[in-house]
Parts: structure tokens; C-alpha cells; sequence
């Protein structure tokens, strides 16, 4: 069998920025302040990477969800790159890393450093509205005029709707969802760049307003001000480097007509997510029972509930038994569920945060959050398009 | 108060063919299979002969969510974010307002046009027929 390019790639370096809301730094300082301190953690020095990428990419739309480029982060850090990429399209918020690991594998690059900044929470002191879907222009244009003239004017009203249809089917409740929100803050408190630490009751969950139904405040993440950077390095060169290596024992990745505003199934699940789940597992001989702990991406709660399932980490409609009471995903449960916070209570690292968690937990740097023995790590990414990754530590 | 869409090459037919009181949706003429969002050729076997066809304007409530955010000053909460599964074809479905009453997934519905300048909204509410 050919070797899978992934299994030629590890994780040496991994950094978070501090987290603002806002911060007073610049998206660009908090860019360098995370990529600095992941090339040192890696062992490496800035002129010893030889790629960069990241997602998005640099748009003055959006508010502050774009707002570094690779050129400029590359330019600010002294790197003088062989291969730089910026992936705003397909499979989530990973598609920058698992370009890099193919472009490691072919050869292009030793050391990656690849980023994710957001500069969410100064946008939104600027302009109220410019996290919002609908933007300052008259009309609504592309995949947002199909929701916004129905005053559908954030992605909670669309996720929603997968909520109250997957309440529906299976009978689901509020308090098994809000054991996420619940679980999360309890881990966050362990978290010191956690942007939310006070505990969160489920008895506080419930008494939260309702946003949009049946999703409550703690159901949503937080924009913030941030940025976390990995290094990727090519196998042969991460032996000898600061860190245990952290091997990518698989990846997966699927986009579907959800991107392009076309809905697949009944509202309970997203398809192209469990596309992305099948691809990672034939890509391993490791098993969703051999997961140590999961990084699951919790834009709001109930991504996570599609997600497990998406990923056969629990059956198709039981992600909500599974969260229920919150035991079995807690840190000493059967599956330690986003043990830094996640998003809801760490902050909208959009993705990276989960990462960023997994290598906090395979390299025993989790202090009180710390998963006893952690040797895998199962991390998901993405609402709209889909991207997951098993890490392991030998 | 709603931001409207702008009427784009491959969508302006949906957001104006209520000006006649009925609901279309791009269709095709090869295979029959509709289509929503549209696009430039067929999902299904891939003929470039789409175009928009009327259909019933009935359908039922695949999901549905209140809205308690006031996402921008002046916007009148709460409301009924909700998705049409379209009589003709499962799984195609449209976003809408849903308009009055008690909302159940499940629940008939029959389309309305709410018009604005150049574009009328389709909107749905509980079909007693
Ligand atoms: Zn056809």
C-alpha cells in the first residue's frame, strides 16, 4: 500500500496567542505572538521553516473572520517560504493543514507553520453589525440570500433547525444538550487562556434566554481575538526536535451541498460530515473505542451531537443519551469530550482551538484538565465543510 | 424590516414568480428532477436543460426554530425561521418565514408572496385545506 501522506507528517510545535475580547494587540501581532511561540515550541527557529499556510486567507469582509494573510504573516515572522497556501474553501477549517501535509509529503516544505487568527471581538466593537451575515450592503447576495431576507440573520437560525429536527426524531431534550455547554465550562475552568472560567450549572443553562429555539445563549460560542499556530514537519525531520512527535494517523475531509446552501438528508445529521468520518477510519486500523479523548467542534452545541455520530464515535441518534448527565464525556469519563473548553467556553479559535487542545492533551500539558495517559485524540472541525484528524503519541 | 436578495442571473425567477401568484422551481426537462438552490445543470443525470417550473406552493414543515435575537436594531422578534419540504420531490427544500398560528414539524403549509420592490418573498403558513 501506498504510504498515506499523512503518515509522513507530525505535529512538532503547537501555540496559542493570548485570547482577547478584545485584545489590544492587533489580529498581525497575535498572528506572530502564536507562530513565534509554536516554531520555538517545535525547537525550531523562524529560518528553519520553509511553509506557511492558513484559513481563510485575508478579506476586509466578514468582521475580523479573515483578517491575516500568509504573505503578510510570512513577511512579519522573517520566513522566506518555498510553499505557501490560503484555503478559504472546502473541507472546514483544516484544509490548510491537510494541504501542507500533502505538500510535506511531496516534498515542497520540512516545516510548516500553519495559522488560524480571528479578530472577531474588535470587528464587532467597530460595527454591530459586522458579524452578521447580512453585511452593510443593501441586498444580500450568493448563499446568504436564500436565509437573510427571512431575517435568519446568524448561523444559529439555520443550525437550530437541525436542534428542533433532531429533537424531534429522537426525542431528544434541552438538558441532554446542555450538558455540552455544561461540560465544556467545567473543563475551561482548567483552561488559563480560557476566555469563560465561572462555573456553569445546568439549572444556569436553562434559566438562559432562548435565542433561537431550542438553542439557549450557552449553546453558542463567543468571538474573540486570537490566534493559535502548529508546526508540521516532515517525519524523517521532526526525530530529534523539542516535542514527542505527534504522528496524523488519519485524516478525513468531505464538503457538501450544505456550502452551497443545498441541504442533504432530514435535518438530523450532516451527510458530508459522516462522509469525512468514513474516510478517516479507512485510513487507520485505530478504532473510535481506541479514542483517548475528542476534540469536537462545538460552533454551537449540537454540532457536537452530529459530529460524534458523523465520526461512529456513538450511534446514529444517540449522541444525545451520550451527553446526557454529562459522566461519560467528562475528563474521567469513557470519552473526555473538548477537555480545554471547546468553543462554547474557550472561545471562537474557530477550529484551531480543538487542535491546539489535542496537542495540549498528547503531550501531558493539560495540568488539571489532563487526560490520564493520553495517547490518541480524535479532532473534528466545521459546520459547513467538514475536516478530522486522529493524532497519536507513541 | 427585511434585507432583500438581489436578484442574481441564476435566481432572479424565484425571488419574482410570485408577481403571477405561483411558486417555481428550477426543474428538468431531461429527467424531471427539481432542483433548489438552482443550478446551471442537473444534479441528478446532468442535461443542461433546466429551467423553472410552477409547482403547488404545498408542502410540509421539515424543521423550524423561534427567533428570540434581536440580530439588528428595529427587528421585530419573535419570528418563525422555518424549512418547506416541497410536495413534489422529497428532500427539496426552501427556507421561509413561517406566518402565524402554532408551528409543529409536519405541519401543512401552502405558499404566500410577500412583495417588496421587485421581489416577492415566498412565505408559508398552516395549510387548512
Ligand atoms: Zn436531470
Amino acid at each position: 500500500m501506498t504510504l498515506l501522506p499523512e503518515k509522513q507528517v507530525c505535529i512538532t510545535g503547537a501555540a496559542q496567542s493570548e485570547v482577547g475580547r478584545p485584545s489590544p494587540r492587533t489580529a498581525l501581532q497575535l498572528t506572530a505572538d502564536a507562530c513565534l511561540a509554536a516554531i520555538a515550541d517545535a525547537g525550531l527557529s523562524p529560518s528553519d521553516i520553509d511553509g506557511i499556510a492558513t484559513y481563510p486567507g485575508k478579506s476586509s469582509e466578514g468582521g475580523g473572520i479573515a483578517p491575516v494573510s500568509p504573505s503578510e504573516a510570512a513577511a512579519v515572522l522573517g520566513i522566506e517560504p518555498r510553499w505557501i497556501l490560503a484555503s478559504a474553501e472546502g473541507f472546514s477549517h483544516m484544509a490548510p493543514i491537510f494541504n501542507a501535509v500533502t505538500a510535506i509529503a511531496c516534498g515542497l516544505a520540512r516545516h510548516v507553520v500553519v495559522f488560524r487568527s480571528v479578530a472577531q471581538a474588535q470587528a464587532r466593537i467597530a460595527s454591530r453589525a459586522s458579524t452578521l451575515m447580512a453585511g452593510a450592503r443593501d441586498r444580500v447576495d450568493g448563499n446568504n440570500a436564500w436565509t437573510v431576507p427571512y431575517n435568519a440573520l446568524s448561523p444559529i437560525n439555520t443550525f437550530a433547525l437541525y436542534a428542533q429536527a433532531y429533537f424531534d426524531k429522537y426525542g431528544a431534550d434541552e438538558a441532554q444538550l446542555g450538558a455540552i455547554a455544561v461540560n465544556n465550562r467545567a473543563n475551561a475552568a482548567h483552561n488559563p487562556n480560557a476566555i469563560y472560567r465561572k462555573p456553569l450549572t445546568l439549572d444556569d443553562y436553562l434559566a438562559a434566554r432562548v435565542i433561537s429555539s431550542p438553542l439557549r445563549l450557552f449553546d453558542c460560542d463567543s468571538h474573540i481575538d486570537g490566534s493559535t499556530a502548529i508546526v508540521l514537519s516532515h517525519r524523517d525531520a521532526a526525530k530529534g526536535l523539542r516535542n514527542p512527535p505527534l504522528h496524523i494517523e488519519a485524516m478525513g475531509m468531505a464538503v457538501g451541498g450544505l456550502w452551497v446552501g443545498r441541504h442533504e438528508g432530514d435535518f438530523t445529521e450532516l451527510p458530508a460530515a459522516h462522509r469525512a468520518g468514513a474516510m478517516l477510519w479507512e485510513r487507520t486500523d485505530l478504532t473510535p473505542a481506541g479514542m483517548d479523548c475528542a476534540q469536537i467542534y462545538d460552533g454551537f452545541s449540537i454540532h457536537v451531537w452530529m459530529w460524534l455520530e458523523a465520526l461512529g464515535l456513538v450511534p446514529k441518534g444517540e449522541a444525545c443519551r451520550f451527553t446526557e448527565g454529562g459522566q461519560r464525556i467528562a475528563l474521567d469519563g469513557e470519552l473526555p469530550l473538548n477537555t480545554g473548553g471547546g468553543q462554547l467556553s474557550a472561545g471562537r479559535f474557530h477550529g484551531y482551538g480543538h487542535i491546539h487542545e489535542a496537542t495540549v492533551q498528547l503531550w501531558g500539558r493539560g495540568g488539571g484538565r489532563q487526560v490520564r495517559d493520553a495517547r490518541t485524540c480524535i479532532v473534528s472541525n466545521g459546520g459547513y465543510g467538514y475536516g478530522a484528524m486522529i493524532l497519536r503519541r507513541d | 424590516m427585511r434585507k432583500l436578495p438581489k436578484l442574481e442571473p441564476e435566481t432572479a425567477f424565484y425571488w419574482t414568480c410570485g408577481a403571477d401568484g405561483r411558486l417555481r422551481i428550477q426543474r428538468c426537462g431531461h429527467c424531471g428532477t427539481y432542483q433548489h438552490p438552482p443550478f446551471p445543470r442537473c444534479s441528478n443525470c446532468g442535461s443542461e436543460a433546466v429551467a423553472p417550473a410552477p409547482v403547488s406552493g404545498k408542502g410540509r414543515l421539515a424543521s423550524y426554530t423561534v427567533n428570540h435575537e434581536a440580530w439588528v436594531p428595529g427587528l421585530a422578534v419573535p419570528f418563525v425561521f422555518g424549512v418547506v419540504e416541497l410536495a413534489e420531490q422529497a428532500q427539496l427544500y426552501v427556507f421561509t418565514n413561517v406566518l402565524e398560528g402554532e408551528v409543529r414539524i409536519g405541519m401543512p403549509l401552502t405558499v404566500e408572496f410577500e412583495h417588496h420592490d421587485d421581489v416577492w418573498l415566498p412565505m408559508f403558513r398552516e395549510d387548512r385545506e
